[in-house]
């Protein structure tokens, strides 16, 4: 329902961070080739998972893309970046592999991000955010945190997940994460503002302390 | 987004500054959007440690190594790949993938 297209335009592409790998297996570099599934099989996977029942399924979609991808680079003509492609490509597999619909998501129907007994009658924090932050200048303590967010990235409805892992984690712009999963501008921000508000509250409570 | 959808005439509050921060952050607010979330940041005690703390939440989310294959997988890859080169050379027919 809110699902629209919404290229960006050729011009809005920036340098794409994989040239020189693709121009590598272009050229038939097997070990390019091993350099990307390294660098995004993990997310493929999730990705995939997004879509269909077991993990099972969502590894033979995955290998499928990578066959896809063998089959297709020759035909990549960099309209968009690589990994936009790449994810393109899962996306659509997992969507085909026909286990599970793609829902759409309801943007005007949603609970607030925090839940409403923290803010006072006239919305005001009456149990402000808890600090944390200093914590994560200690390096230890910024891994163990960062350890925390990916399982409650994991623990994330799947299209937030999906949107999440893809700016936040793999670091794509949000014209490439609308060009991947094939949403509008409007829907990326909300599934991501949905995501990293739960993200930043489970930090909150597992490592804020009261002033 | 929530609850801010039509836009208050009055002064934000902190239950509305909260559901704006991605807009913020994305540049996807007007600039009159934009000016009455900053005001509203520089005279609230406490949604300025809650912007900050979005902020570090996003910088610790990008820390995280998705890319992580044992050397086994390495090796399936490079099988993978091998395999298709070879099916290829003895001219099995390419499944059409267009570039989409």
């Amino acid at each position: 329902m809110n699902r629209r297209r919404q290229r960006a335009g050729a011009s809005a592409v920036p340098e794409d961070p994989d040239s020189s790998l693709v121009g590598r297996l272009r050229a038939g570099d097997e070990q390019a080739f091993a350099d990307l599934a390294e660098k995004y099989q993990g997310t493929m996977l999730s990705l995939a998972r997004g879509h269909v029942q077991s993990s099972a399924v969502a590894e033979e979609v995955v290998q499928d893309a990578w066959m896809g991808v063998l089959r297709g680079i020759g035909r990549f003509e960099c309209r968009s970046s690589f990994r936009a492609w790449l994810f393109r490509i899962v996306v659509n597999r997992a969507i085909s592999a026909g286990i599970r619909e793609r829902r759409s998501v309801p943007v005007d129907d949603m609970e607030p991000v925090i839940d409403a007994s923290r803010f006072d009658a006239g919305g005001a924090w009456g149990m402000p955010p808890e600090p944390w932050t200093d914590l994560a200048d200690d390096k230890m303590i910024a891994a163990k945190i960062a350890t925390r967010i990916l399982l409650a990235i994991d623990d994330l409805p799947p299209r937030q997940r999906e949107v999440v892992t893809l700016r936040d984690v793999q670091g794509l712009s949000s014209e490439e994460v609308c060009a991947a999963l094939d949403i509008s501008q409007a829907n990326q921000r909300v599934l991501l503002h949905r995501g990293r508000s739960r993200l930043r509250q489970v930090v909150e409570s597992e490592f804020g302390s009261t002033r | 987004m929530i609850g801010v959808r039509s836009w208050p005439r009055k002064n934000l509050v902190c239950r509305q500054a909260v559901e704006l921060v991605t807009d913020y952050l994305e540049g996807a607010l007007s600039q009159t959007q934009r000016r009455r979330f900053e005001a509203h940041l520089t005279s609230c005690r406490d949604c300025p440690e809650y912007l900050i703390q979005m902020r570090a939440t996003i910088a610790l989310t990008g820390t995280i190594n998705s890319g992580v294959l044992t050397p086994q997988m390495r090796d399936e890859f490079i099988r993978l790949y091998r395999r298709w080169r070879a099916d290829g050379e003895r001219g099995t027919p390419e499944t059409p993938n267009r570039n989409r």
